[in-house]
């Protein structure tokens, strides 16, 4: 019974959808924060809750695309064998984005108003 | 010997839950690193997936109550505006450390970070402790896999660690009280 439960196989498609959910969701939160540091209008519309400022909507917005993303890619490749290296690339990417974007130097170079 | 409401959501924040993840990383990653097969007999890999997997998601869930308390919870109290003419800034941390250009930066880059960076961890954590249930013990010869999950994993824990070490300090120059 052990040797079934590690010798079977399972399509890598829904570990893919996480992966990549994973890297949008970051990518979102780096992105928007950067939006959010060039325009003041586009940051006070992210207040949604005054008290805690456009921070409600930064993260808010980046984890309602992330559990999106990974629901709408885990029925796309629920029960597929995809190139596992290429998303893992492009997970890395956006993750690299999502890491930039929240860093303040970085998205201080894009201040406005 | 007392604790105000503030100080003790601001302990459970950081000092309970974010701790908590922070420790737990070291044997999550011990977990993974050495989920392989050459190195663990298949009844240790049946065994030890067990463990990893509630202990990947007690760690995502803890990093989620880590970022919501301290976002939804603390930080209002971090950075609402004092009213006019306040002098004393003590109970005004956000404030009290732009008052000064000797700390201004603990707001400017510190808090900054902080705020934005931790949210990446709970994403991560998820991502990895839905790959490892997903997988179970086929994780073990999944060599691609289990690097992409252990890179998601260390990146959570990075998040994780730059919002703890700076949570700390700026709590240590403006404490939330």
């Amino acid at each position: 019974m052990v040797d079934r439960a590690i010798e079977q196989d399972k399509p890598n498609g829904p570990v893919a959808a996480v992966l990549l959910a994973g890297g949008i969701g970051a990518a979102t939160l780096g992105v928007v924060t950067t939006l959010a540091e060039a325009s003041g209008s586009f940051a006070q519309s992210l207040a949604w809750i005054p008290a805690v400022g456009p921070l409600t909507g930064k993260t808010l917005v980046s984890v309602i695309v992330f559990f999106t993303a990974w629901l709408v890619l885990h029925f796309l490749f629920r029960g597929k064998e995809v190139n596992f290296n290429q998303i893992v690339t492009i997970s890395m990417v956006l993750l690299i984005i999502g890491l930039l974007g929240t860093f303040p130097p970085f998205f201080e170079l894009f201040a406005g108003e | 010997m007392e604790i105000s409401a503030r100080e003790g959501w601001t302990v459970l924040h950081g000092m309970l839950f974010g701790a908590a993840f922070l420790l737990a990383f070291a044997g999550g990653f011990a977990g993974l690193f050495s989920l392989r097969p050459e190195w663990v007999t298949r009844e240790g890999i049946q065994e030890r997936m067990t463990r990893l997997k509630l202990g990947m998601w007690t760690m995502a869930l803890i990093a989620w109550a880590t970022v919501i308390t301290g976002t939804f919870i603390v930080y209002p109290w971090y950075r609402a505006s004092p009213p006019e003419g306040t002098t004393d800034l003590s109970a005004f941390p956000r404030s009290l450390l732009l008052s000064s250009e000797s700390t201004a930066e603990w707001h400017r880059f510190g808090m900054e970070w902080k705020e934005h960076v931790a949210w990446i961890a709970p994403i991560a954590a998820t991502v990895v402790a839905f790959a490892v249930t997903y997988y179970g013990p086929i994780l073990a010869r999944k060599t691609n896999e289990r690097r992409a999950i252990m890179i998601f994993f260390v990146v959570a824990f990075l998040a994780a660690a730059i919002a703890g070490i700076f949570g700390a300090f700026i709590n240590k120059v403006a404490p939330i009280q």
